[in-house]
């Protein structure tokens, strides 16, 4: 079957798509964006998060099917051209960033955390909102840094 | 497989007729981890998520009648002071992202013992609406589990929306798992005084075939209803007899035992927190 789907600002549009198949594979295996990363496939660790019509969901358990004529924003559509996100810039600074694999994930959870919130999140509501995201290189304390220097320059701007 | 994508309410009914044989999906928190790790190939994937209808609730005689395209995080963002038992098992599914696509009406649907929604619809007495295209059913949710991910549904009927009692006194959730986030519960416990006209509901998780209440322990509890200083052997009793209406196995995450003993915790737990908030004039 056809999938239409804007990603990341562009229509996009995927064939021959099996339709038990996931908005993750398509992103990956037919759309060329590899941003996402597909690691247990049953909605536990997190890494393959993307906005769906700008909400956060793990794309592994959204059928390909169920994203036709709706938004998606990848990783990979955070930057401006060359310049990161601020989320990105503070994963970079604060070396919360060791094999790579979860980041893709976190960075677009993190950036749904401060981009709904005035302030800085108190850190039980950081943990809270990266629950679902599962790193085992960083300990997360890394990660923690990063999500509060992002949230402190926003709120700072 | 097809994937089949109902744009109205109305053609998902004639869908569902037609192809008896399809799994609705509307979060697909369930439906799509069994594909994905091949546990199970539906023949059509039945999609609901564009269904607009179903993804608003309203108030209709003293329930909240919940669409069954509502999101936990909308139950918890938008009914939690009237349906505090809901969101605060809402609270513990999965993780924010699966909060943003899981549904009660896909726990329903998908009806494993370990649902964290049943304890607290259980206690609330909700009523679930199934309809097809030969009319519609209101199933209380106590009838509705009739086996392990069994259900009462026909095979060609959908959920349509659950209907749960506006809170008329406390209502509190427990559950048990290894982490914070991100678990299945090893058993789970909710609780809904009703202190208009004196009654207490019970909903009992992961701990026997189907979620189930304690019905006795409801009994029990009605005949001591809360008045001045909880008494412990009031507690300790409704605590042994919640925990006598299971019927838990031993499995990866947790024994039998282990699941008895931890209800009876919770059932006082969970009664001590609605007493207090009774004593406190309905103040949690």
């Amino acid at each position: 079957m056809r999938v239409n789907v804007t990603v990341n600002g562009a229509p996009m549009t995927a064939d021959d798509v099996w339709p038990g198949e996931s908005l993750l594979y398509v992103l990956r295996e037919r759309l060329g964006l590899p941003g996402a990363k597909n690691a247990c496939e049953q909605g536990e660790c997190g890494s393959c998060t993307v906005y769906l019509d700008g909400l956060p969901v793990c794309a592994c358990l959204v059928a390909a099917g169920q994203a036709e004529g709706r938004e998606v924003l990848t990783v990979e559509g955070l930057a401006s051209g060359e310049e990161l996100d601020p989320v990105q810039e503070a994963f970079v600074e604060c070396g919360a960033v060791q094999c790579g694999f979860c980041t893709p994930g976190l960075i677009v959870q993190a950036h749904s955390l401060i981009a709904g919130h005035d302030g800085v999140p108190a850190d039980a509501e950081i943990r809270e909102h990266l629950a679902g995201n599962l790193c085992r290189c960083t300990g997360y304390e890394k990660i923690l840094d990063a999500v509060r220097l992002a949230a402190r320059r926003k709120a700072g701007s | 497989m097809d994937f089949l994508r109902a744009t109205t309410w109305a053609e998902a009914l004639r869908m569902k007729a037609d192809r008896p044989d399809a799994t609705p999906v509307q979060g697909g928190t369930d439906v799509m981890v069994e594909i994905n790790l091949d546990k199970g190939r539906p023949k059509a994937l039945l999609d609901l998520t564009p269904v607009a209808e179903l993804t608003e609730w309203s108030v209709e005689s003293g329930n909240i009648r919940i669409g069954a395209g509502v999101t936990y995080t909308r139950i918890i963002a938008e009914l939690a002071d009237r349906l505090p038992g809901l969101a605060q098992a809402s609270r513990t599914v999965g993780s924010p992202q699966i909060r943003n696509r899981g549904t009660v009406a896909g726990n329903l649907g998908a009806a494993s013992p370990a649902g964290d929604s049943h304890p607290p619809l259980l206690a609330s007495g909700a009523i679930v609406e199934a309809e097809s295209v030969d009319g519609t059913r209101m199933i209380p949710v106590g009838d509705f589990y009739t086996g392990v991910k069994r259900h009462a549904l026909a095979s060609h009927e959908l959920i349509r929306a659950i209907h749960v009692p506006v809170k008329r006194g406390p209502q509190y959730f427990s559950k048990i798992g290894t982490r914070n986030a991100m678990v299945i519960a090893v058993c789970s416990f909710g609780i809904a005084l009703n202190a208009e006209d004196r009654t207490v509901g019970t909903g009992i998780g992961s701990a026997a075939p189907t979620p189930r209440r304690a019905v006795e322990a409801e009994a029990f509890l009605a005949g001591n209803w809360p008045a001045g200083d909880l008494d412990p052997a009031v507690a300790k009793r409704f605590g042994e007899l919640v925990a006598a209406a299971a019927a838990p196995i031993d499995d990866v995450r947790g024994s039998s035992g282990y699941r008895v003993h931890a209800l009876a915790v919770m059932a006082r737990r969970t009664l001590g927190w609605a007493w207090q908030e009774l004593r406190n004039g309905g103040r949690s």
